[in-house]
């Protein structure tokens, strides 16, 4: 193991370090120049001759029946040039079909591009509308006239199980462990994980705490609104530009949704400014489509407002948790329940799933039961988000462990090693883990210089937790040109959010011995490689690193080869060190060989991949801070997190990785919620009133990059990107306890809810008879 | 008056001049980005809360979306596209590249024209000082760490 912080920026220029040349390295990105100058092409960028504006008409209500819609006076507004509405959308078949990082039903994919018979959340599209600028299409959706019956909005885990609830969906039954149920129903699944004998390990306990939880729906934030301009050529060819996790995502729901062969759409994926798991689900993609081929075959761009955004698009699941683990006399953990209700929105499919497994996942426990419940809500479909489900129940799992070690007197680094997972040990769900780095990471904050240094003065307060992640392999595809004057252009897929044409091109650099300029990365639309899965999942450095890998394998031996028949020798005759492929007495330089194998036959790559084995991470972090006890106000004074990496490729995006992470994390921590009310109606769509992290609100950083190498990776890479959005609300909610001694069971840790808490404790306080006093 | 009917508009843009037409009801942002072609300028919010958009108003910061595009006749704006000079990189473009301080980069053009207002006006902020200042734009990538370290490198580099 290997571990390396970085603190400042001493490191800037680093070498390559363990015997590699390029990894390990900080070079510039590719695509740095163009973002920094204001040339780089975002989806709202797109620009092309006869282009017109799109606008959506949302539902005004969380919860209704849609009786009828009238266009008439909209299509007469001048400049008005095409409207849709659910009505020109085919008819969705009611099957499931993976087409992003999940499966969804394509009849609730379609439903909500635009509302068919219900509007099922505040925001919730209804009409589309094309016109020659996007003021006047803005207008004419005002004017079209929807009749709507307002039903009661269901917004709650509470609200949608209760026994009278208003039903969302008429055609939803429970899906309970593979058993469909007979009744109409909010509650789309539920299933069970358990091993051992938990009954029995609670009877061993020594100490038993079980609390319960609630946190809030919380959006991804991305600082770019959704766009996209789709041109349906005369010819039925279709093109869209958009900003999107994946293209070929966009592609396959796109082409369900409206029901047409994938031959005929090509995605081309602009720069994309952030995603975060939000990027992946389509939402205006199809209606430009509709719009571009109704209004005669011109494109049509169509750009979502911070509003829609935030109504209509993202978020996760808000979620009530309950946490019960016991543990034995020495610490050990003896037995461990947890229950998670997660808010679907308006169709199935919260991340309930991935929570399960999130969940008590750093720890080695023999007696487990993991519930979970996928609940529908009028409020926005939820999409993935940074280890979608993971923060909830961490936050949950985190706080109950920090209780225990308090209650048991010992160290919380102390307890989570005592009963942290390593290899061999189980997930929750039963899966074994191969070589982990879960206890290093703990190690690696124990002995931090900010964990051993004093925290001192009033309502300061100190704490730490962990967090698990599985990471992702998925499928992608590469092709690699050797130009004649050695370099490479390197073609993928995977949309770059944060450097990865930099680390996947330098393990193609790494790979062929060359240095990392001599290799162009680019992202191509979904015409010219073969299927690749989303940016999501923390797989792409990871799995379209290997494709890069394999494909300078692959030219690498393809020159021995004509090299071999050039200088009339076996083709093991010809090595390749240093940049040199030598045979005998015969040498040439890299660059110089690139020229001479193509004198008679170009050269190219492809590679294709879909690695099964990928390596989870875990991260521990530790946090300081200072609680205002007037306004119960929370700084963040100082953070450290220690990340298990695999193998850091480019080490200024993976700390990057980290630093967003917890920047994210330490928003959903203290302040970050969607607020609605008695209506359903959302009440904070802005980014003043949806409070996300400023500069101002947090400290630097501190990294831990600690490397447990991945053994299935051919320079050990495991996906980071996820990991460390996961402990941040946890080991928030731990200091707050040093700072206050007051333990919260609901995020976000707002100043509101603070001070409530605190107020609450002063009474109960208060009310308790002091010793010695009578 | 009509808001569609458009206005001519003479301008100091970037050090040159220029007049564009727009209406009335654009907003500067709207009119840098749709009219004049100059799409390094973002919009991710549309209400002043992310600083995305951010351009320099007769060296004064301001959130380009909240300044309508008649309002800069006979003044002087620069935008990102502007901060460059003479074919090289600002040093703050520069130090952005190096410390990695971009991640999705759609926030980026914001934040280094709203640190140069700063640097022009203040050549040694303090830490403090440069995370007070920048607390108007927002990034959901990067956590600030590496750009507040990139801005502090090009007042250091300053000094």
């Amino acid at each position: 193991m290997a571990s390396t912080k970085q603190n400042g920026t001493a490191n800037l220029a680093a070498n390559g370090r363990n015997g590699y040349k390029v990894i390990g390295t900080r070079p510039v990105r590719p695509d740095g120049v163009d973002k920094v100058t204001g040339r780089a092409i975002y989806a709202a960028d797109v620009q092309m001759t006869g282009l017109l504006h799109g606008h959506v008409l949302r539902s005004p209500h969380a919860h209704a029946r849609i009786r009828s819609i009238d266009t008439s006076k909209a299509e007469a507004l001048p400049g008005v040039r095409a409207i849709v509405t659910a009505a020109d959308l085919p008819v969705a078949e009611d099957k499931i079909e993976d087409l992003g990082e999940g499966a969804i039903n394509l009849k609730y994919l379609s439903d909500n591009i635009l509302a068919h018979e219900k509007a099922l959340y505040h925001g919730h599209a209804v009409a589309g509308v094309a016109a020659v600028n996007p003021h006047i299409a803005e207008e004419a959706a005002a004017l079209i006239e929807v009749d709507y019956e307002p039903l009661p909005p269901v917004m709650t885990v509470d609200d949608a199980l209760a026994d009278d609830a208003p039903i969302l969906l008429e055609t939803l039954r429970t899906d309970s462990m593979g058993e469909i149920g007979s009744e109409q129903t909010n509650l789309a699944s539920f299933f069970r994980h358990q091993r051992g004998d938990l009954e029995a390990g609670f009877a061993d306990a020594e100490l038993v705490v079980d609390r319960t939880f609630r946190t809030e729906t919380v959006h991804q934030g991305y600082i770019e609104p959704h766009a996209a301009t789709a041109m349906y050529s005369a010819d039925g060819q279709i093109t869209i530009w958009t900003s999107t996790q994946g293209s070929f995502a966009v592609r396959g729901q796109v082409c369900e949704i409206l029901q047409i062969p994938v031959s005929r759409l090509k995605v081309v994926p602009t720069e994309i400014g952030g995603g975060f798991g939000g990027k992946i689900n389509v939402y205006v993609e199809p209606v430009a489509v509709l719009l571009s081929q109704k209004a005669g075959h011109e494109p049509v761009k169509i750009v979502m407002s911070r509003a829609d955004v935030l109504a209509a698009t993202g978020p996760t699941s808000g979620s009530n948790i309950r946490v019960k683990i016991g543990v034995d006399s020495k610490g050990k953990i003896s037995a461990a329940l947890a229950e998670l209700f997660y808010e679907a929105g308006a169709y199935p499919g919260s991340p309930v799933g991935a929570a399960a497994n999130v969940s008590l996942a750093p720890y080695a426990i023999d007696n487990l039961q993991v519930d979970g419940y996928d609940i529908i809500v009028n409020r926005p479909r939820s999409a993935a988000y940074r280890a979608p489900g993971g923060t909830n129940v961490a936050f949950a799992v985190e706080s109950v462990v920090d209780e225990l070690a308090e209650e048991l007197g010992m160290d919380p680094a102390e307890f989570r090693i005592l009963n942290g997972a390593k290899e061999n040990d189980r997930r929750p769900d039963g899966v074994q883990y191969a070589r982990i780095g879960q206890i290093e990471t703990v190690e690696a904050i124990k002995e931090s210089e900010h964990y051993r240094s004093p925290l001192e003065g009033n309502y300061r307060g100190r704490g730490i937790a962990s967090g698990y992640w599985n990471n992702w392999g998925g499928q992608s595809s590469a092709t690699a040109v050797l130009n004649p004057d050695g370099t490479v252009n390197l073609n993928e897929a995977s949309t770059d959010i944060g450097g990865t044409r930099a680390s996947i091109a330098m393990q193609l650099a790494e790979a062929m011995d060359i240095d990392y300029e001599q290799v162009k990365a680019r992202v191509v639309d979904t015409d010219t490689v073969s299927y690749n899965d989303v940016t999501g999942g923390s797989r792409t450095t990871f799995a379209t690193g290997l494709a890069a890998y394999n494909l300078g394998q692959q030219l690498k031996k393809e020159m021995k080869r004509r090299l071999a028949e050039h200088w009339d020798v076996e083709r093991s005759e010809v090595s390749y060190e240093d940049g040199v492929f030598s045979a005998g007495d015969e040498s040439l330089p890299f660059v110089e060989a690139a020229g001479l194998v193509q004198r008679e036959e170009p050269l190219m790559a492809s590679s294709t991949v879909h690695p099964q084995d990928f390596g989870p991470g875990f991260s521990t972090q530790c946090v300081d801070v200072e609680v205002d006890p007037e306004t119960g106000k929370i700084t963040i004074l100082r953070y450290t997190i220690a990340q298990d990496v695999g193998k850091a490729i480019h080490p200024s995006y993976v700390e990057g990785q980290m630093q967003g992470g917890v920047a994210q994390g330490i928003g959903w921590a203290i302040n970050e919620e969607y607020i609605y009310d008695d209506e359903g109606h959302l009440l904070n769509a802005s980014l003043l009133d949806y409070r996300m992290p400023t500069a101002l609100d947090l400290p630097m950083i501190d990294t831990i990059m600690v490397e447990v190498p991945h053994p299935a990776h051919p320079y050990g890479v495991r996906g980071v990107g996820e990991v460390n959005i996961v402990p941040p609300a946890g080991a928030v909610a731990n200091a707050v306890y040093q700072a206050t001694g007051v333990r919260m069971d609901k995020l976000p840790i707002s100043p509101a809810n603070l001070l409530e808490a605190m107020w609450a404790k002063q009474a109960e306080d208060a009310a308790e008879p002091v010793p010695g006093d009578d | 008056m009509d808001m569609a009917k458009k206005i001519a508009v003479t301008t100091t843009l970037n050090g040159e001049e220029s007049i564009f037409l727009c209406e009335p009801r654009q907003t500067l942002l709207e009119a840098l980005r749709d009219n004049l072609g100059l799409i390094g300028s973002k919009e991710g919010c549309g209400n002043g809360n992310c600083g995305a958009c951010n351009v320099l108003l007769d060296g004064v910061l301001v959130n380009s979306c909240l300044v309508l595009a008649p309002e800069v006749e006979g003044r002087d704006v620069v935008t990102i596209e502007g901060i460059a000079e003479d074919g090289e990189l600002h040093p703050l473009q520069q130090k952005f590249l190096e410390h990695a301080s971009l991640q999705c980069g759609i926030c980026t053009p914001g934040f280094i024209v709203s640190a140069k207002a700063l640097l022009d006006d203040n050549p040694a902020p303090s830490e403090h000082d440069v995370r007070l200042w920048l607390a108007g734009n927002l990034c959901r990538c990067t956590g600030y760490d590496k750009i507040v370290r990139a801005v502090l490198d090009v007042a250091e580099g300053d000094s």
